[in-house]
């Protein structure tokens, strides 16, 4: 491979970005300017397919690997993907395209600086989930905070400031942590490059430091209890696009660095701290579907029910069995669609009424029953009902836990319940029941974008939920040979 | 005299000080001219130094009471670039305030020249003339708007708060001397005889006065108060280019002279940069005024500039000398912004007169945007990669403790920086200021932000710069 595709991918929407810094967008320029953002991010998304396709399923090795000196004799810029990173990619580069689309309705001013911060995100987010280095893999982190604090501070809700500030103070918290961690590791094996440290390994005496401190940092961003709470605030006070970028991907960033590096470098550790894993999902996915449940905001609602389904990745994750992990991938990548398209969803009611509230809705199945029918698909795919690929995931995790813990298993299924009261409750309570508030009478049913953008979350949701195959097929020798490498290690060091 | 081309920069800087003050007495209506002069011989100086010495290796010259080495040129070259551009940038605001004066160009030109000399000096008696040469030219030009009370109220509160951290410091060098017998580095290292008690005392001393002239915590008091006074002008030379001079003397004090007593300065050192780091963080937090804010942000930038200073091994001094370059190209930036602050003649400096600015000045406020988040240290900004090598360097050495310090107090810092973004670009929007701003003002934000933000690219560079710095 001579074309460096991991890096064009990364660099193109910049180069997008950097294209409409320089457009102005006032009157007829603001389609052009949205046609630039929608083109450059179509092509990243065509990019991201053609290299699913060149893809070799059947190897756990890094692939397109990309090495660069980047500074001299301390770090050097080196991105490659295996199963595990790839689909994410792709479902960034293919939520970020609907995420353009969607502006439409729901920004009125600056539109340009909107989208430019979207690409921005993007570049950084496809950095995430294939550099190769620790410092890179920070850097791209990190870096995804000032688009983010800007989306919610300058396009969010009334209560954007503060929600902008937590969300921005809670995870840079977590993250210096982190960076502490790595200079650390820098000094104990003399690299940060992944693929060096997976050989060399790291001493066990350090290895428990090492992994609170990564820990701290994945916890924030995942979001795990106790420390979730600046989710349900960024999530309601975002715009539509912000919240559908933030539950769909910055939370899987979380999730994949548990199984990159959690998992990957610190086995012992891991193998110590995995009933704390546990305690701290099964609180995460009883007591967030609890709260949930008494949600009276629809966006709100949805943020706890992420922190629920989260819940599920964390404890999928840290069975450490073959199929653990396939459904805690499974299971992000069916939450990248599903609660995407559940906060679009709200953003559609919201942009015709101007109010979250579940409270105003009731009955509106009569008025727009394109909505309601899509609407339908999605709630039963956060509920987990077979044929979705929520279903996939939970069952995954679930048989799993079983395996290893039944009570954890028992308690964890709980929430399974949980979560299809609360959705159904929000279903019934929005779409079905008497029409009361009359205003609700001038509503619109779908146009044609919003059809579009539902109708391309709801084709996967339903055909990975049918066949899940493509997605296991990806990630099954990767994973494999991620736990036997963990069981090598645990094995050797008692 | 042998090598006496290495101490060109500093005869020549002399020579036109003089020149310039005869011409300023004997021409009428001068200033202009002489501030362009000045210019020159800032740019010139950088020009020679960089030709003259950069390349030399170590030399010692003049009875070994003058240090010519990679660490010394690289600085003084720092410093003139940097009180080049502050000149350059200040003049229409000198204008605004009919300070456009002679003695303006002339006392940066001769506390530049004292910078030099300290940089220099591998004696404490030198070391001291250099220190108090800058200082007395500092002082003048803090109270330079005499007309209005808080710049006088500033120049005497740093006059006599100066003053005595001089005391203290040359009671340090006599406790020194009187127990080494002699003022010369080298000569101290060799003397030391680490059972002495007394030169602790001395150690302490020192370390007291040359903390209170890069105002690290708790001798930090005068800054607020002074940077807030003074001239925007002036306070955007005092919070570079004098720290740069005091931290390479901090560097030379520790290395040379009392590199055998690592001991008991390390414990100090940690000290005063934890103290500096969490202290500028959390006081800038209530701050009104941007200048009293920046004021205690470059507190706590030293704090972490003193943290590379505590490892006692090369990277941890390279780290050091990395970050306060670019802290000092940061804060042109941000001081550029503060200057382009201006209606109708009138300059703003509250944080509130920030409000909304990122609708009718885009660009202005997309560039004070990177630069705060590059102050905050957020990547791949350049401010990270600063705060990145210092940290590097100091867990090098197993402080832990330190690091995560450090790492904290960023974390609160953070939401200093992100308070004045907020304002910019969540708040309503007020009048918009003047649009026509110099050349200099423009080139020097450009020049800055566009340093801040693809440094990233090339971060090699500076860090190949600095690894000739071989103090140990």
């Amino acid at each position: 491979m001579n074309f460096p595709i991991l890096s064009s991918l990364i660099l193109l929407p910049l180069i997008g970005a950097f294209f409409l810094f320089f457009t102005k967008s006032r009157g007829e320029n603001k389609i052009t300017v949205k046609y630039v953002a929608l083109f450059t991010s179509l092509v990243n998304f065509f990019l991201s397919i053609y290299l699913w396709l060149l893809f070799d399923q059947t190897t756990s090795d890094f692939q397109f690997v990309e090495e660069r000196v980047w500074i001299k004799n301390l770090i050097n810029y080196k991105v490659g993907v295996d199963g595990i990173s790839i689909l994410f990619i792709i479902l960034t580069t293919f939520i970020t395209p609907l995420c353009i689309i969607s502006v439409n309705n729901s920004i009125k001013s600056r539109l340009n600086e909107f989208l430019i911060a979207i690409l921005i995100m993007e570049t950084f987010m496809i950095g995430v989930f294939c550099s190769l280095d620790l410092v890179v893999f920070y850097l791209f982190f990190e870096a995804g905070l000032i688009p983010m604090f800007l989306i919610i501070g300058i396009w969010g809700g009334s209560r954007r400031v503060y929600s902008a500030f937590k969300f921005f103070l809670f995870t840079l918290l977590g993250s210096v942590l982190m960076l502490v961690a790595i200079i650390s590791i820098y000094w104990i094996n003399g690299t940060t490059d992944v693929l060096k440290l997976y050989e060399l390994g790291i001493d066990t005496k350090y290895q428990n430091l090492l992994w609170l401190a990564f820990f701290s940092s994945f916890a924030v961003k995942t979001p795990m209890w106790p420390v979730h709470t600046w989710l349900p605030d960024a999530h309601v006070e975002a715009p539509t696009a912000g919240s559908v970028l933030l539950a769909a991907i910055l939370l899987k960033m979380a999730g994949y660095g548990f199984i990159r590096f959690s998992l990957g470098l610190f086995p012992t550790a891991s193998e110590i701290f995995t009933p704390l894993i546990y305690a701290m999902s099964i609180i995460a996915i009883i007591f967030t579907s609890l709260i949930a449940l008494m949600q009276e905001d629809m966006k709100k609602l949805i943020a706890y029910s992420s922190v629920a389904h989260m819940g599920f990745v964390t404890l999928g994750i840290f069975t450490i069995q073959q199929q653990g992990i396939e459904g805690s991938i499974i299971q992000m990548i069916s939450h990248g669609l599903v609660s995407a398209a559940l906060f679009l969803c709200v953003g559609v009611v919201y942009d015709r009424m101007h109010s979250r509230l579940i409270a105003t809705y009731g009955g509106i199945v009569v008025i727009i029953p394109k909505y309601a029918v899509l609407f339908m698909i999605f709630t039963l795919a956060a509920l987990g009902l077979p044929g979705t690929s929520g279903f996939v995931g939970e069952f995954l995790i679930l048989m799993a836990a079983f395996k290893d813990n039944f009570l954890v298993a028992v308690l964890a299924s709980l929430g399974v319940i949980i979560g299809a009261a609360y959705m159904l409750w929000l279903y019934k309570r929005v779409i079905f029941g008497k029409l009361i508030n009359s205003d609700l009478k001038k509503m619109i049913d779908l146009n044609r974008s919003e059809t579009f953008i539902l109708t391309s979350l709801a084709i996967p949701t339903l055909y990975f939920g049918f066949y899940p195959d493509p997605l296991i097929k990806t990630i099954e020798v990767s994973i494999t040979d991620l736990i036997e490498t963990y069981n090598y290690n645990i094995a050797s060091k008692t | 005299m042998n090598n006496i081309e290495l101490v060109f920069p500093e005869i020549f800087i002399s020579l036109l000080i003089m020149f310039l003050l005869i011409l300023g007495v004997f021409k009428k209506d001068s200033s202009k001219i002489i501030h362009n002069i000045s210019l020159l011989v800032l740019l010139a100086t950088a020009v020679i130094t960089f030709n003259e010495t950069l390349g030399v290796g170590q030399v010692i010259l003049f009875n070994e009471s003058i240090i010519i080495d990679y660490l010394s040129s690289f600085m003084k070259i720092i410093t003139l670039l940097s009180a080049f551009i502050v000149l350059s940038i200040s003049s229409s605001y000198l204008k605004t305030f009919k300070l456009f004066k002679i003695e303006y160009p002339i006392l940066i030109l001769s506390s530049v020249l004292g910078m030099m000399v300290m940089i220099s000096s591998n004696d404490l008696i030198v070391f001291y003339m250099g220190l108090e040469l800058q200082s007395l030219a500092l002082y003048v030009l803090a109270t330079f708007n005499r007309d209005q009370l808080k710049s006088s109220e500033a120049g005497l509160k740093y006059f006599v708060l100066s003053a005595l951290s001089s005391g203290l410091l040359l009671y340090g060098c006599s406790l020194i001397y009187g127990f080494t017998g002699s003022t010369n580095f080298n000569v101290i290292a060799s003397q030391f005889n680490t059972n002495e008690y007394a030169l602790t005392f001395g150690i302490v001393f020192i370390l007291v006065g040359l903390s209170f002239k890069i105002s690290a915590v708790p001798f930090h008091m005068w800054a607020p108060d002074v940077y807030e006074g003074s001239p925007t002008s002036v306070t955007l030379f005092f919070t570079m280019v004098p720290k740069i001079a005091a931290l390479t003397v901090f560097i030379r004090f520790l290395y040379v002279p009392f590199s055998n007593l690592i001991e008991q300065w390390q414990m100090i050192l940690v000290f005063l940069s934890i103290a500096s780091m969490l202290f500028g963080a959390i006081a800038a937090i209530g701050q009104k005024n941007l200048k009293r804010l920046i004021a205690y942000s470059s507190i706590s930038h030293v704090g972490y500039a003193l943290a590379g200073l505590t490892t006692a091994s090369n990277d941890g001094i390279q780290s050091s000398v990395v970050y306060i370059t670019i802290y000092v190209v940061m804060n042109l930036g941000f001081f550029s912004c503060l200057l382009m602050m201006k209606r109708n003649n009138v300059y703003y400096e509250n944080i509130d007169d920030l409000s909304g600015l990122s609708k009718n000045h885009p660009l202005l406020s997309l560039s004070l945007l990177i630069i705060l988040f590059s102050l905050a240290g957020i990547p791949p900004l350049a401010g990270f990669f600063a705060k990145f090598y210092i940290f590097k360097s100091v867990i090098e050495q197993s402080m832990y403790f330190l690091a995560i310090v450090g790492l904290l107090s960023t974390v609160v810092a953070a939401f200093y920086y992100l308070r004045i973004i907020k304002i910019m670009y969540f708040d309503s929007e007020k009048e918009s200021y003047d649009k026509d701003h110099s050349l200099w003002l423009k080139l020097s934000l450009t020049f800055s932000t566009l340093a801040i933000l693809i440094y990233f690219i090339f971060p090699t560079q500076l860090i190949e710069l600095v690894s000739k710095i071989n103090i140990i």
